[in-house]
């Protein structure tokens, strides 16, 4: 694996489909995130569920650590490369005649998704962890909520996510649909994918900052 | 037509280069972008200044020799034609142009606007050929009866004549573009079949061993390409390495 690895257009491939897994988590994510705008209880639920699997705590989870971590790691392996591959900069580059900015800037846009990943993590995985691991606490299944909303009452972590989740739409909107070019799938439905790929792009994290601003209006 | 030219002059590959104003004076829109470049050549000469070294052969988009980075751009502002095919038309009285060598570690520069792009040549070599033997018992290629569609497919992959702006317009410095034309103008034929596992790895370690970077699917590449070579050949050779890959 190690030596398939070692050529460009596996490391590309390896990064789409890392990519493309992290896209099938997003929508799960939000998924869960959604039904806190509606049901108090039946979020509870559901995230009571999530975090008390075992198959979801000790498979799920791993693999999703293992695929955010492979998808950094890989990013910046890629990177190093690309800025390799050309020593001595043009003194004009005219990059918006021929190509997007996001596309040009993955690693930007990556690198504040990684921060944001920081903040995210300080603020319900480390805690969680803490909780069931740790403290061992006695497992309350009415608290996910209450948990959930007291972190947007305020004003300052809920533009950071908001923030976040605007350079998540940029990265998505060039990583979705490009994802699937590195693996080589290109065909007569490329065109109605590509459209599938950008409205996920634009949909996902527009709803995620609408279920941050709800719960963050929602206790004024 | 007046212009102010900034152009990249380096002494030899080793020496640090610089960039360096000139002016240029009764340039007239009919001319192509080197014969305007001939023409400071000569005011240079007269001066008795080293002329300004830059590549360029058959003048009519076909050799793939002329290699400008114009204005940000390989083969400057105009899309599918090469340096040699762009008229002074496209720019204004009063503009200055910046001029430098495509960009790339892989395409180190020789002199001046002149840089080698003999990794191309290598990548080629690797295994960008049908090996027949051609000692007098080859069968004519039309006996064998292909698609039209894959036939105009070979075709327009073949037609990359190698020029190297899909490199120079890469953020990445990537071969990506130029490797999977020539890839796929044999992937797609049935005389290029029988090699196409061999043909498809040799050909990739030979453009990673150059030092190319990485592709990011930006696009900058199949719009710079004077030939319009399309990403699809990149998707194709994508498929090609991952399935020989598994081919072992």
């Amino acid at each position: 694996m190690g030596g398939f690895l070692n050529s460009t257009i596996a490391r590309k491939f390896a990064m789409a489909l890392s990519g493309l897994f992290l896209v099938l988590f997003l929508a799960q994510h939000f998924s869960i995130n959604f039904i806190s705008v509606f049901s108090k209880d039946v979020f509870n639920e559901v995230s009571h569920f999530m975090g008390t699997n075992f198959f979801v705590q000790a498979l799920l989870q791993p693999v999703l650590i293992f695929g955010v971590i492979f998808h950094f790691v890989m990013g910046f392996i890629l990177e190093a490369k690309n800025r390799g591959a050309r020593d001595i900069k043009y003194v004009k580059f005219a990059g918006n005649e021929n190509s997007s900015w996001v596309s040009r800037n993955m690693i930007y846009s990556g690198l504040v998704i990684l921060a944001f990943l920081g903040l995210h993590f300080y603020d319900f995985w480390f805690p969680e962890m803490i909780h069931k691991y740790i403290e061992s606490h006695p497992e309350d299944a009415a608290r996910y909520y209450d948990e959930l909303v007291a972190k947007f009452q305020s004003p300052v972590r809920t533009i950071l996510y908001v923030v976040s989740f605007v350079f998540l739409a940029l990265h998505l909107y060039h990583g979705f649909s490009s994802s699937f070019q590195s693996v080589g799938w290109r065909n007569k439905y490329a065109k109605g994918l590509r459209g599938f790929t950008k409205a996920y792009a634009i949909i996902i994290p527009l709803g995620f900052i609408f279920i941050a601003l709800f719960h963050y209006i929602n206790n004024l | 037509m007046k212009l102010t030219l900034k152009i990249w002059r380096q002494e030899n590959a080793t020496a640090k280069g610089k960039m360096v104003d000139y002016p240029v004076d009764g340039i007239d829109g009919d001319m192509s972008f080197l014969e305007m470049l001939d023409i400071l050549n000569e005011q240079l000469v007269e001066k008795g200044e080293d002329t300004i070294q830059f590549d360029h052969d058959c003048r009519e988009g076909i050799c793939g020799s002329c290699s400008l980075q114009i204005n940000g751009e390989p083969h400057g502002p105009d899309k599918l034609i090469a340096t040699c095919q762009l008229h002074m038309r496209s720019f204004k009285d009063g503009d200055t142009i910046y001029i430098e060598p495509f960009r790339a570690k892989a395409f180190p520069v020789i002199k001046d606007l002149i840089v080698d792009r003999t990794a191309f040549d290598r990548i080629q070599q690797a295994w960008g050929y049908v090996s027949v033997n051609t000692s007098g018992n080859t069968v004519d290629a039309n006996t064998i009866p292909i698609e039209k569609e894959k036939a105009d497919e070979a075709f327009n992959a073949a037609t990359c004549i190698g020029c190297g702006a899909c490199v120079a317009a890469c953020k990445n410095a990537s071969a990506m573009l130029f490797t999977s034309a020539k890839v796929s103008q044999y992937a797609l034929l049935p005389q290029g079949r029988v090699e196409a596992t061999e043909r498809v790895q040799a050909m990739v370690r030979q453009m990673d061993e150059e030092g190319f970077g990485n592709c990011s699917n930006t696009g900058a590449c199949e719009i710079e390409c004077p030939k319009g070579i399309s990403l699809e050949n990149i998707a194709r050779m994508n498929r090609e390495y991952l399935a020989a890959s598994v081919k072992g």
